[in-house]
């Protein structure tokens, strides 16, 4: 309101001035009260929703992007190159990851990548504007990285989510630092390493990376590159297909300082699960930091322990049953109406796992809406109530 | 009373009913199966043309002091805000589009450019209409709750300016909406007294926004031409709203969609549930044009059997549903918009008259019948309504033939009217032949008693005559 105790207040009006821009409030910035004075005529809805039509970037409605470059890694990965829209967040961690949404055929799919440049990166070739960039490997069973990494052409509009995640390297590095990565788990700790070279702050690190054979090896000229500017830097490539898996029982003959160093780790959950019990019997659990990809296809899992987000509890239930039902049962209050499927009341987002629409079997996933009156559980998942 | 068993009325067995619905469903499903780019491009097309054709008309209007740029203006803003409502915010609404993912073309997100909020317009009309399509007491948009629409309601005198009301609620009918919405909303909420409930706050932010942004910003905008620019935005609000009046009426109010009491409710099978959308919406005919201008809701019967599916595909899905009504021998509602108004335009002023007027009764009445209008047919000598339960089954086994037995086609509800058309035709014919010569005879019979009289006098006359002579 502009009338407070009897008086104008200049934080009242700029409020007042936002309100219509106030579901943008954390992407408008600056810009807000400008958006929420124009959205007195646009109403109901915001300046964005005619500029985007001009510039799909031109909007902080939802975070776009546009894919500027596809660069080709290995014969199965490709680095993406994007130039986010308005109200990205710039203040992102080198670790972190984003989550893209591509369309195809006519539907947004929605997926997690790591990005892999440093923060604030500009690129020369690019006219010297802030960009970011993903790698994706195209994954067996995967339709939408094998989709990202063969058939989307620069200048695509991506959907984006604001950077997010706990697997970041702290500014500065610690002294010692070890890397475990394998096939594309390198992604992360790539930003990592491209943040220490550009900060110029390599302190001793140690990176042992498996890989299959030499040619799918991604960033593998890069990796050679700073090995030999940095002399506290060393790159160890095991190629699998030749030497084998990488055995955590070498750590102690090729870097016996390991239980010293901060370590990072990123791959496959078998590799993973082995490092987590490696790390526990030495007593240095504290020093591990590890990153879990997500499966790309889902757990295939009929019924699961649903969570509501929002209200803590969570319901044990089979294939068969609603997630309405599971969260009524659980003393959850959700919305509904027809409990039929066709009124949308029901409506909330899936925040992670996937859940199966009960009348035709198809699958949605984190990120998703579902009515959760024809919904049920696909596995673990959790919703947004 | 209104259709208390589908069942019955549809001349359908249980069975049939389920087929029905499973080949219902496989419509469903081969929509689903088949949405992809081309739909998704039709709706982000439509999208941007709205947006240009609103842009376009508020800056003509710019120019409205001069009397063409006031007519183009309009034009072009109340054409943009029909597209808005019934193509854009209907269907968005309901979920047609939420396939795609998109949060910004989303039923849990889109607002339209309406008075009453999309949110509380969702509750009322996705889940209470189209749940309880046209079943008495329970489906609030039977007449809005300001018009009688059906003769299971009881006349009151204030139905007597149904006709005045009726043409004010085409004129603000964007009001109309939003507040029987927001009463919905606040019986839904459980907060119909408090004044700072939720659902209150929305409302008044929404009208206030609207009103704000037509008859106070966007004139003050034009400067000097703002008197113009007002009326030009109160004539497209009008135009828009007469015509969204136009469209729902012609797919409600027609004679041939039937409405329902609650006892057809009671364990309603999905197959039961298709059938009374069938059976409660009627369409109209339109053109590719008038179609995209309705919001597709020219095909209202396929909206009410798949409110979900996206609207640019009712007409395909159209074909198929007709093709079922052939195989069940089910009516399906349909006329040129002009007599589909007609007939819900007499409904309404008909109806605004007490019932002693009204030589139907709701068993039989064109815009609303039930199972029991069958069976005064076949059997004229009953007392006007039996009384046993479950006579209709019964007729329908000992009457009914469900297949011709020359053609061996499948008779149902279709046939079933068309025969009742005829005998009904047929008894009113015999009623008024049994009448004229009940009138005729009574005619006769005076003529003869007055011959009597006549004859009777002139006898006594001559015996008076003869007297006297002696
Ligand atoms: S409750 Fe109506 S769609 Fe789920």
């Amino acid at each position: 309101m502009v009338l407070k105790k009897g008086g104008f207040s200049v934080r009242g009006v700029r409020e007042w001035l936002e309100a219509p821009a106030a579901d943008v409030a954390e992407r408008g910035g600056r810009l807000n009260v400008l958006r929420g004075a124009v959205a007195r005529v646009t109403t109901p809805l915001l300046p964005d929703d005619y500029l985007h039509l001009a510039n799909p970037l031109w909007s902080a409605r939802e975070l776009r992007g546009r894919i500027v470059e596809v660069r080709k890694e290995t014969a199965d990965s490709a680095t993406l190159v994007i130039k986010p829209g308005w109200g990205f967040d710039w203040k992102y961690e080198p670790g972190q990851y984003i989550g893209i949404g591509i369309l195809i055929d006519g539907r947004w799919h929605w997926r997690s990548y790591s990005l892999t440049c440093p923060p604030n990166w500009t690129d020369p070739e690019h006219g010297s504007k802030r960009l970011i960039s993903i790698a994706v490997k195209a994954m067996p069973e995967g339709f939408l990285s094998s989709h990202l990494v063969s058939g989307v052409a620069a200048g695509t509009i991506v959907r984006l989510a604001a950077p997010q995640g706990g697997f970041v390297l702290p500014f500065p590095p610690p002294e010692k630092v070890l890397f475990l990565t394998a096939g594309s788990g390198i992604t992360p700790v790539m930003s990592m390493l491209r943040a220490m070279d550009r900060r110029d702050r390599v302190t001793d690190v140690v990176h042992v990376h498996s890989a299959r054979t030499d040619d799918d090896v991604m960033f593998r000229a890069e990796l050679r590159d700073m090995h030999d500017r940095h002399p506290s830097f060393s790159s160890h490539l095991q190629l699998t297909s030749e030497q084998g898996k990488f055995s955590l029982a070498e750590l102690d003959e090729q870097f016996p300082d390991w239980r010293e160093r901060q370590t990072w780790a990123c791959g496959p959950a078998a590799m993973l699960d082995e490092i987590e019990h490696h790390w526990r019997d030495a007593d240095i659990a504290d020093r591990l930091h590890v990153e879990r990809f997500e499966i790309e296809r889902s757990a295939v899992g009929e019924g699961g322990t649903v969570t509501f987000g929002k209200t803590g509890r969570s319901a044990e239930v089979d294939g068969a049953t609603s997630l309405l039902e599971a969260g009524e049962s659980a003393g959850v209050q959700m919305p509904f109406g027809c409990r039929m499927g066709i009124c949308q009341t029901c409506v909330v987002t899936i925040t992670s796992g996937h859940t199966r629409d009960l009348r035709n079997g198809d699958e949605r996933r984190e990120g998703d809406k579902v009515q959760t009156c024809i919904s049920a559980a696909a596995g673990d998942c959790t919703l947004d109530v | 009373m209104a259709i208390t068993d589908i069942k019955a009325f549809a001349h359908l067995t249980a069975a049939d009913i389920e087929t029905l619905g499973q080949e219902l469903d496989s419509i469903r499903r081969s929509v689903e199966l088949s949405r992809g780019e081309q739909d998704a491009k039709y709706i982000r097309r439509t999208i941007a043309a709205q947006r240009a054709l609103e842009v376009a008309g508020r800056a003509v209007l710019f120019g409205s002091r001069n009397r063409w740029a006031w007519l183009g203006g309009t034009a072009l803003l109340s054409v943009a805000k029909i597209i808005e409502n019934m193509e854009l915010g209907h269907n968005i609404s309901h979920g047609q589009w939420d396939w795609m993912n998109d949060p910004e073309i989303h039923s849990s997100s889109w607002e339209w450019d309406m008075t009453g909020p999309s949110s509380q317009w969702r509750r009322a009309h996705n889940y209470s209409h189209h749940t309880y399509t046209n079943v008495l007491g329970k489906d609030e948009d039977l007449g809005f709750g300001i018009l009688r629409m059906t003769r299971d309601e009881e006349w009151r005198p204030v139905h007597l300016v149904q006709p005045f009301a009726n043409v004010l609620l085409a004129a603000t009918f964007e009001w109309g909406i939003a507040l029987h919405d927001w009463d919905i909303e606040k019986q839904l909420s459980g907060t119909p007294k408090q004044l700072m409930s939720e659902p209150n706050k929305e409302f008044a932010r929404k009208i206030t926004r609207q009103v704000a942004k037509d008859f106070v910003f966007y004139p003050a905008l034009t400067g000097p031409a703002w008197k113009s620019t007002l009326k030009a935005n109160a004539t497209a609000n009008f135009v828009r709203n007469l015509w969204a009046y136009a469209v729902i009426f012609c797919g409600h109010f027609p004679d041939g969609a039937e409405k329902f009491t609650v006892e057809q409710l009671e364990g309603e099978t999905s197959g039961e549930w298709y059938l009374r959308q069938m059976l409660g919406s009627a369409n109209f005919k339109a053109g590719p044009v008038m179609a995209f201008m309705s919001g597709n809701l020219c095909y209202q019967i396929e909206h009410h059997l798949f409110p979900d599916l996206p609207s640019n595909r009712y007409s395909e899905v159209a074909v198929r549903v007709r093709e079922l009504c052939d195989k069940y021998d089910l009516p399906y509602t349909t006329g040129s918009l002009g007599k589909q108004y007609l007939l819900a335009f007499r409904t309404i002023h008909k109806l605004a008259l007490p019932d002693r007027f009204l030589r139907r009764t709701a068993d039989d009445a064109p815009e609303t019948s039930s199972e029991r209008k069958f069976a005064g047919i076949s059997m004229p000598t009953m007392p006007s309504m039996p009384n046993t339960e479950r006579w209709a089954d019964r007729w329908n086994e000992t009457h009914w033939l469900p297949v011709d037995p020359e053609t061996g086609q499948r008779r149902g509800l279709r046939s079933a009217l068309n025969e009742a058309k005829v005998v009904l035709k047929e008894k009113a014919r015999h009623e008024k032949e049994v009448l004229r010569e009940a009138k005729v005879a009574l005619q006769e019979k005076a003529r003869q008693e007055q011959a009597t009289l006549r004859r009777k006098a002139a006898r006594e006359r001559a015996l008076r005559r003869i007297r006297r002579k002696r």
